[in-house]
C-alpha cells in the first residue's frame, strides 16, 4: 500500500523532464554510433545513416496521428453503444 | 504407460478433480496436474502413440515430434503459471474451466490424425467459454455467446474439410496439407479464424477484455497459438501467409492507440504479434519456421506476464481503463515491475525474449527479398513498442496520478509473474536454450552489434517520438468509447439487416392478410348478395309474379313457333 501524502520522485515535473532530456541524450548518443559501427543490412538502403532512428521516429508519429485523426473520427461511438 | 496416456488428460484429469475438491488439497492438484504433464513431457521420445480405432478409422491421439514437443512444453509452462496465478480464486468454475482448457488445447497440439485435432479443438472452445462467463455479467454473457459462436464455426469448418481431405486423399493425417489439397482452403479457414486472421480476428478483441482477471491469462496463452501450431504443421511456405501476416501485424496498432481499454489493447497486440507469426509460416524457409514457433514460445510467456499484470491492477483497482488509471506504480511496485518485463520482452529489447525470437522472422523476410513485407514488419516492431511497451505500463502505472491507493497483487499473482518475467528473461539472455529445442537446426545468431544497435535506435526513436507527443499535447487523451471493428459486421449490421428482413416479411404478410382479407370480403358480399335472407336467389317470389313469368315465357315460346 502506498504511503498517503508522500512526494515520489516521479512526482516533481523537473524530474519528468530531466528523463526526457536522458531519454534525448540516448537517442543522439545511439544515433551517432551509427558513425562507428558498421551495421550489415539485407538492403542497402537500410544501412544509410540514422535509418532505424528515424523510421522508428516517423512510424511512430505517423500512427499516433493516423490513428487519431483517421481511425478514432471514424469508429468512436459512445462506450454504451452496444449495450441497446 | 507413459506413451499410452495422452498428454492433456492429465490437466483434464485435473480439472474434473477440481470440481469435488475443495480448499488445500483442491491446490495441490491444481499445481500437481500441470507438473505431472511437464515431466511427462521431458520423457516422452518421438513417434506415434495412443491409437485407437475409432468408425474404422485408426486415430493417433498422440504425434510426438519436435514441433508438438515445443509447443507442449510451451503449453505446459502456461497451464503452470496460470495455475499458479489463479490459486486464490474460490470459484469452482474456473479452478475447473482452465485446466481442462489447457488439458484440452494440450491434446489437440499432439493429436496426430484431424479427428482428434477437431475433438479437443471443440473441447477447448467449450471449456474456454467457461472463463468468460465466469465474470457473470450481462455483458461478459454476450460476449462469450459470441465467442463460442464463431469458435464452434471454425470447428465446423475443420470437420468439413477434414471430410473433404479424407475422401480426396484417403488420410486423415495430421501433416502437410497446403490450400491446394481437397479441403485445404477449409481447413485454413478454421485454424485462421484461431490465428485472428484480418476479418476474422475480431472475436479476440471482443471477448478476452470481458474474462475474469485470471480467466483472461489462462485464454491468451492457448486458443491463438494452438491456430499458430496448426498453420505452421499445416501451411508452411503458404504464399499468401506472408501477406496476410503483414496485414495482422500492422492494422491492429492502429487501434491499440486509440482503444481505452489496456487488457484490449493488449487484446489487439496480440493480433499484432501472431502476424508476426503467420508471417514467418507463409515465408516457410528454416528460419522463418523457427522464428514463427520461437515467437510463439516467447509470446505465451509475455503475453500472459502482461495480461497477468493487468489482471491484478483490475483486482486490487477494480478496473482497467487507461482514463480511470495512473500512479499505481506507488501501491503496485512490483506488478509494474513485471510489466515493464513483459513490456521489454514484447518490444524486443535486446536482453529480453522478443529480441532472440521476432528478428528471426524479420531475418528470413530480409533474407528472402520481402522488402515490403520488411518495412510493414519494423513499422510494427516500433508500433507495438509504442502501445503495448509503452502505453501500457505508462497509463496504468504512471501517467498523471488518478489517486487510487491500493493494495498490491497477491503472493500467488506476484509469484506467477515472477516466475514469468524469470522465462522471458532467461530466453533473451540465454537463447540457445530454447533454439536447442527448435524444429530446425539454427544458424543464427541474435547478439551482433549492428542487431543491438538497429533494435535500440528503433526502439528509443520511437519511445521519443511518443515522449514528444505526450509533452506536446498531441497524444490522443484516453476517452471513454467503444470503437467500432469487424464486430460490429455481426453485432450491429447483422442484426439489422435480420430486423430489415423481418420487417419485410411483417410487411408481406401483412400486405397477404389484407388481399386476402379484401378477396374473401368481396367473395363472402357477393355470396350474401345472391344467398342472403333477402339475396335474389333466396327471397321467396309471390304467386302472382310467377304466373306474370309463365304467361311472358309461354308467349315468347308461340312467338317462336310461328316465326
Amino acid at each position: 500500500m502506498a504511503t498517503p501524502g508522500k512526494v515520489y520522485w516521479l512526482d516533481r515535473s523537473e524530474n519528468v523532464t530531466k528523463l526526457y532530456r536522458g531519454l534525448w541524450v540516448i537517442g543522439v548518443l545511439l544515433f551517432a554510433l551509427d558513425l562507428l559501427v558498421r551495421r550489415h543490412e539485407d538492403f542497402a538502403w537500410a544501412g544509410w545513416l540514422g535509418f532505424y532512428a528515424a523510421y522508428g521516429f516517423v512510424a511512430c508519429v505517423a500512427l499516433v496521428l493516423a490513428a487519431k485523426e483517421l481511425l478514432r473520427r471514424a469508429v468512436k461511438r459512445p462506450e454504451d453503444y452496444y449495450d441497446h | 504407460m507413459i506413451t499410452e496416456w495422452p498428454v492433456g488428460l492429465t490437466l483434464i484429469a485435473g480439472g474434473l478433480l477440481a470440481c469435488v475438491t475443495r480448499g488445500r488439497l483442491r491446490d495441490v492438484v491444481t499445481l500437481a496436474a500441470p507438473l505431472m504433464t511437464l515431466a511427462q513431457l521431458a520423457l516422452l521420445g518421438h513417434g506415434d502413440f495412443a491409437q485407437i480405432g475409432v468408425l474404422g478409422r485408426t486415430l493417433v491421439l498422440m504425434h510426438v515430434d519436435r514441433l508438438s514437443l515445443l509447443f507442449g512444453y510451451a503449453f505446459a509452462i502456461a497451464a503452470l503459471l496460470t495455475a499458479i496465478y489463479g490459486l486464490h480464486v474460490g470459484d469452482g468454475v474456473q479452478r475447473a474451466a482452465a485446466p481442462i482448457y489447457a488439458g484440452s488445447a494440450l491434446a489437440a497440439v499432439f493429436a496426430g490424425d484431424l479427428l482428434t485435432l477437431f475433438a479437443f479443438w471443440e473441447l477447448s472452445a467449450v471449456a474456454s467459454v467457461l472463463l468468460i462467463w465466469a465474470r457473470r455479467s450481462e455483458r461478459s454473457f454476450g460476449a462469450g455467446m459470441r465467442y463460442l459462436a464463431v469458435q464452434l464455426v471454425s470447428g465446423l469448418l475443420l470437420l468439413a474439410g477434414a471430410l473433404v481431405y479424407e475422401s480426396g486423399t484417403g488420410s486423415l493425417a495430421f501433416g502437410y496439407i497446403g490450400l491446394a489439397a481437397p479441403g485445404g482452403a477449409l481447413i485454413l479457414a478454421a485454424f485462421g479464424i484461431k490465428a485472428s486472421f484480418p476479418l476474422l480476428h475480431n472475436w479476440l478483441q471482443d471477448a478476452y477484455p470481458e474474462a475474469t482477471e485470471t480467466g483472461t491469462v489462462v485464454l491468451s496463452a492457448f486458443t491463438t497459438k494452438l491456430g499458430i501450431y496448426a498453420l505452421a504443421r499445416a501451411y508452411p511456405g503458404t504464399e499468401l501467409l506472408v501477406w496476410v501476416g503483414a496485414t495482422m501485424t500492422a492494422f491492429p496498432i492502429f487501434y491499440a492507440v486509440i482503444e481505452n481499454d489496456l487488457r484490449r489493447v493488449l487484446a489487439y497486440s496480440m493480433t499484432n504479434q501472431l502476424g508476426f507469426m503467420v508471417a514467418g509460416i507463409g515465408i516457410g524457409t528454416d528460419l522463418a519456421l523457427n522464428g514463427a514457433v520461437a515467437h510463439a514460445f516467447a509470446d505465451i510467456l509475455f503475453k500472459a506476464l502482461l495480461f497477468m499484470s493487468m489482471g491484478a491492477v483490475l483486482l486490487r483497482a477494480g478496473t482497467v481503463k487507461g482514463s480511470e488509471l495512473g500512479g499505481l506504480y506507488k501501491s503496485m511496485p512490483w506488478t509494474t515491475g513485471f510489466c515493464v518485463v513483459g513490456a521489454a520482452s514484447i518490444s524486443a529489447f535486446p536482453l529480453f525474449s522478443g529480441f532472440v525470437t521476432k528478428s528471426m522472422i524479420m531475418a528470413a523476410a530480409a533474407g528472402e527479398g520481402h522488402w515490403a513485407v520488411w518495412l510493414v514488419l519494423l513499422f510494427a516492431s516500433a508500433g507495438v513498442f509504442h502501445h503495448a511497451g509503452i502505453k501500457i505500463p505508462y497509463f496504468a502505472f504512471f501517467a498523471h496520478d488518478a489517486g487510487i491507493r491500493c493494495k498490491e497483487a497477491p503472493a500467488n499473482m506476484l509469484a506467477a509473474m515472477a516466475l514469468a518475467a524469470a522465462l522471458c528473461i532467461g530466453i533473451g539472455v540465454f537463447p540457445g536454450a530454447l533454439y536447442a529445442l527448435l524444429p530446425h537446426a539454427v544458424d543464427y545468431v541474435p547478439y551482433t552489434a549492428s542487431h543491438v544497435l538497429s533494435q535500440l535506435q528503433l526502439l528509443v526513436f520511437s519511445a521519443l517520438a511518443f515522449s514528444v507527443l505526450i509533452r506536446t499535447g498531441i497524444y490522443p487523451p484516453e476517452l471513454r468509447a467503444v470503437n467500432l471493428d469487424s464486430d460490429w459486421l455481426y453485432r450491429r449490421l447483422g442484426p439489422m439487416l435480420l430486423r430489415g428482413i423481418g420487417t419485410l416479411g411483417r410487411m408481406a404478410s401483412d400486405a397477404a392478410a389484407a388481399a386476402a382479407r379484401i378477396v374473401t370480403g368481396r367473395l363472402g358480399a357477393a355470396v350474401l348478395r345472391h344467398h342472403h335472407a333477402d339475396g335474389i336467389l333466396a327471397r321467396t317470389w309471390t304467386t302472382g309474379g310467377m304466373a306474370l313469368w309463365v304467361a311472358l315465357l309461354l308467349a315468347a315460346y308461340l312467338v317462336v313457333y310461328y316465326v
